[in-house]
């Protein structure tokens, strides 16, 4: 199977690879897998005090096109706030990334990462 | 001979409805069905019949390859159960899970590069345990507890150890080949 050049271009040059300190004021931690392919993504968010997101990082064991969707994600999430993040919807990712439609999982893995990412800073930062 | 397509795979084997499963008892009822449906047996009738048998032999076939690997065998018993296992869907494992999973990939990744077989070879083992755990927890949650939805998520977890299982032999044989 061909990998269109932007799922190329991510995957030989990630973006934003890496992890933040687990105790850096604003981090939140989105784990998430896809049982078809046994791809594991950690999508981390560094949330400003005015609820932008400043950077974000990631670690993804999977596909030439799990990569290159949560490398796409972490440069799409930065400066957006939260709830902004949130609407970043899969068919988005995978019409950027022009996936064939075996691989809309990876697209569905990194929607659902940042899902993750901001329920679990949600969950650090109710009060 | 004549196969009800609207037959599952363990009445067609003749079979319990069980995970628990006596491979011998599988093989030796894959063998019966298979000389009763053997295309050389339809040789001398016409196209339409000799057509059918094909499509006998390769259901036959396809019923042996579901119930002898664990992993199938538990997804179809979900599937006819009606449980959908969501294994395209469902990327909510346990986080403690997927932490895990990460390490193992780091590790698998870190011996691989470093040339380190001892290492994988330790992997792979430690692995195999593991794996054995989880399946023997799968039969418990399926035969014993009927906890169907406990089985769904064993079963997704199950790919993901099996996924690494693959990615450790793959390392090892691109080392010693």
């Amino acid at each position: 199977m061909a990998y269109s050049d932007k799922v190329l271009d991510h995957y030989e040059n990630p973006r934003n690879v890496g992890s933040f300190g687990k105790d850096e004021e604003g981090v939140a931690t989105g784990m998430v897998g896809a049982p078809a392919c046994g791809d594991v993504m950690k999508l981390q968010i560094k949330v400003g005090k005015d609820g932008v997101i400043e950077d974000a990082k990631f670690k993804t064991y999977g596909c030439g096109s799990a990569i290159a969707s949560s490398s796409l994600v972490t440069e799409w999430v930065k400066g957006k706030t939260i709830d902004q993040a949130l609407d970043i919807k899969n068919t988005q990712i995978a019409e950027e990334l022009a996936l064939p439609p075996v691989k809309i999982h990876c697209s569905i893995l990194a929607e659902d990462a940042i899902k993750a990412a901001v329920a679990d800073y949600r969950k650090k930062h109710q009060a | 001979m004549s196969i009800d397509p609207t037959q599952d795979y363990f009445s067609l084997f003749g079979l319990q409805r069980t995970y628990a499963m006596d491979e011998a008892v599988l093989e030796a009822a894959w063998h019966r069905l298979q000389s009763q449906v053997h295309p050389d047996r339809y040789a001398h009738l016409p196209d339409v019949d000799k057509r059918r048998a094909m499509q006998w032999a390769t259901r036959v076939n396809e019923g042996f390859r579901t119930l002898k690997k664990p992993l199938a065998r538990a997804r179809y018993l979900l599937e006819l159960a009606g449980v959908d296992v969501g294994v395209e869907t469902n990327t909510a494992m346990s986080p403690e899970f997927l932490m895990e999973q990460m390490e193992w990939r780091e590790a698998v990744e870190e011996a691989r590069a470093a040339a380190e077989v001892e290492e994988l070879e330790q992997l792979h083992v430690r692995l195999l345990h593991h794996a054995r755990d989880v399946r023997a927890e799968l039969g418990r949650q399926i035969d014993v507890d009927h906890d169907l939805a406990g089985a769904a998520d064993t079963v997704r977890r199950l790919m993901f150890i099996e996924k690494l299982q693959h990615e450790i032999d793959e390392a090892l044989l691109a080392l010693e080949g």
